[in-house]
């Protein structure tokens, strides 16, 4: 009965997106590293098309949650279902093959090649010419190259970083390989996308920016979002309901007004709790 | 004619990711391999082509070996040597025990059970890392080595475990002198050279890279750690089992186990660090460098210093200059004169304004 009321708020707050069924379910996940209680007994789930952001101080375990959707993690209790399906043994790769791409707190790009080969990289899953065929060039691994370059070009076009296609990533700027590690995880046409503070570390017009690519990539592809932020004007403007995370445990859930109005939260953020 | 890319523009996707997209650097390519084929084998005397221009090729195969496993999918080796070893018992072995076998299919099937035994010892590197996968590789050197000794059937039963070459035939032509040799290794090297760029230009390559670069990214695209890393393992082992084939076929005749030890690991290792980690022209940068060294150095030294030296001073030189580049290039520039060569293109596309 929650749900749906919240569905519905969110429906309303993201204006003619259609907010669909819930895609990923998250129940009483826990996730200890020894000692270390990172994440303890978090439910919540996510639909089809919202931009779902997950908020908290510093340690709060919003990454570790990401790790957990994508495999990276194991958690030691609770269920995920994805697509209506609960996932049992999962492996990175898994996750992506199912949909699932990320970007990272820390920028993971692959240090040593262009921007071009980047993003083709994260196209690979959808190429599949083998071994020999690549080692001879011909038939159907320059097909693949050439029919997957097509895409990966309408991804350069989309985050507009046409002009440094050729260039080794790590002689971008930090915002720039920001977006070519947005580019990267949008070239895997995933249905779910995990940005972990995509935004972190960006003066105010680069965050504009990725804002805008954000909601783009949302609304022109309807790629459902799992979005980590600390910019609370940022999360309040984009996302259509918010998880609050402290110390491990969820202390909030709901659309960012009532978010906000949380007594719990607003004690959290001002650190008088605990 | 200048190196310039003016007016060289890409109209499809096909013609910007070709081989070599600048059109100089494409006759450049054209003009070397004219010329290693068909000049050389009429200018080079007996000396060159069968001392220095055959075993550099032939490892600057084993550099090209390495260079993919270390310089692309980023796993360090000490065993490249081992492998090129299993490459040349193998090819050997399949020349003895099965009637007319073609010798290009001895040496595919030599290379193969070099990828098979590579993927084997590559198995450790999907627990551990950088130093401690280098140790472990070091097993598989000394364990390789010391199993073709001590299984006499490895060498047929020879005396200390030498093998000698049978003869190359191939469709009726013997290749049994050095201009021939020569070129069937100059083949087979550009063949797989080709092959290795192909591999690296496309996702095979951009895979390895990958992992090189960042593993857990790499696992969050889809990418399967195990089998990139595998597949890394066995094609390096395929080109260095090659290269060993080609070191007892058209280079020395007769080999033993222990001529493929890790001293020889280690000179492969130095090809690639000065030629150029990660790139297909440092490995042969490499291999031509390390292998003509010591030729340049002795008549120099006999030149302009003459016979006044003590006895050993040459080779003690040599030494301490590949130490001084290794280092040299360790720290300074560490992917090698291929960068510089690059960077010197760079610059030369530019000029003269620079910006
Ligand atoms: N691989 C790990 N091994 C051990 N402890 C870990 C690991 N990853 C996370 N933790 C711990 O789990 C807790 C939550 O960390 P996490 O990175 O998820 O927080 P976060 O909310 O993303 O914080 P931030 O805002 O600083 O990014 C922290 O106490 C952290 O030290
Ligand atoms: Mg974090």
């Amino acid at each position: 009965m929650m749900m749906n009321d919240m569905a519905q708020e969110a429906v309303a707050a993201g204006g003619g997106r259609k907010i669909g069924e819930v895609i990923l379910d998250l129940q009483n996940i826990s996730l200890r590293f020894g000692g270390v209680k990172a994440l303890t007994d978090i439910s919540f789930d996510v639909r089809k098309h919202e931009i779902r952001a997950i908020i908290g101080p510093n340690g709060a375990g919003k990454s570790s949650m990401l790790n957990v959707i994508n495999g990276v993690y194991h958690p030691q209790e609770g269920r995920i279902v994805f697509h209506g399906e609960e996932r049992k043994e999962m492996e990175p790769y898994m996750a992506a093959s199912q949909g699932i791409a990320r970007t990272f707190q820390n920028i993971a790009l692959f240090k040593g090649m262009s921007v071009l080969d980047n993003i083709m990289t994260g196209r690979h899953m959808k190429m599949n010419a083998g071994l020999l065929s690549h080692m001879l060039y011909f038939g159907r691994a320059q097909k693949e190259e050439i029919e997957h370059r097509k895409k990966v070009e309408e991804v350069i076009d989309f985050l507009e970083i046409q002009s440094i296609r050729k260039t080794p990533v790590g002689r971008l700027p930090y915002g720039l390989q920001k977006r070519v590690e947005l580019a990267r995880a949008l070239a895997a046409d995933p249905d779910l996308l995990l940005l972990d503070e995509p935004m972190a570390g960006m003066n105010v017009e680069e965050k504009q920016d990725m804002c805008r690519f954000i909601l783009d990539v949302n609304d022109q592809f309807g790629t459902t979002i799992v979005l980590i932020e600390h910019d609370m004007g940022v999360v309040m403007d984009i996302s259509d309901r918010v998880v609050v995370l402290d110390y491990g445990k969820k202390i909030g859930d709901g659309t960012p007004d009532e978010v906000k109005s949380n007594p719990e939260v607003i004690a959290a953020y001002l650190g008088t709790s605990h | 004619m200048l190196y310039r890319e003016a007016g060289q523009f890409k109209a499809s996707y096909q013609e910007d990711a070709q081989i070599f997209p600048i059109r100089q650097d494409r006759v450049g390519f054209i003009a070397l391999l004219a010329f290693f084929f068909v000049v050389v084998p009429m200018i080079a005397n007996q000396y060159w082509l069968q001392a220095i221009l055959t075993p550099v090729l032939i490892f600057s195969l084993a550099a090209l070996g390495l260079n993919i496993l270390t310089g692309y999918a980023g796993q360090l080796s000490l065993g490249s040597a081992a492998f090129m070893a299993v490459g040349a018992f193998a090819t050997y072995n399949f020349m003895l025990r099965i009637d007319g076998i073609p010798f290009l299919v001895a040496v595919v099937l030599g290379g193969l059970c070099a990828a098979g035994v590579g993927i084997l010892f590559g198995l450790p590197s999907l627990r551990i890392k950088g130093f401690y996968l280098a140790v472990a590789t070091l097993a598989a050197q000394f364990f390789i080595v010391w199993v073709l000794v001590k299984f006499p059937w490895f060498s047929n039963y020879s005396s200390s475990g030498v093998i000698t070459a049978q003869e190359i035939n191939i469709l009726g032509f013997a290749f049994n002198t050095p201009e021939t040799k020569y070129l069937l290794t100059l083949l087979v090297v550009t063949v797989l050279a080709l092959a290795a760029k192909n591999m690296v230009r496309s996702t095979t390559g951009r895979k390895w890279m990958a992992v090189r670069d960042m593993d857990v990214a790499a696992e969050v695209i889809g990418i399967r750690l195990m089998r990139t890393k595998l597949q890394a393992f066995a094609v390096s082992s395929f080109y260095c089992g090659v290269a060993g084939a080609l070191y007892a076929y058209t280079y020395l005749g007769t080999v033993e186990p222990e001529g493929f030890n890790l001293d020889l690991s280690f000179k492969i290792l130095f090809m690639i660090i000065i030629g150029g980690v990660g790139s297909i022209l440092g490995s042969f940068l490499g291999a031509a460098f390390i292998v003509l060294l010591p030729v340049f150095l002795n008549i120099f030294l006999h030149s302009f210093v003459g016979a006044a030296l003590p006895p050993g001073f040459g080779s003690n030189l040599e030494l301490m200059i590949f130490g001084g580049l290794i280092i040299f290039f360790l720290i300074v520039e560490p992917h090698g004169m291929a960068r510089l060569w690059q960077i010197g293109k760079e610059k030369l596309r530019l000029w003269p304004f620079p910006h």
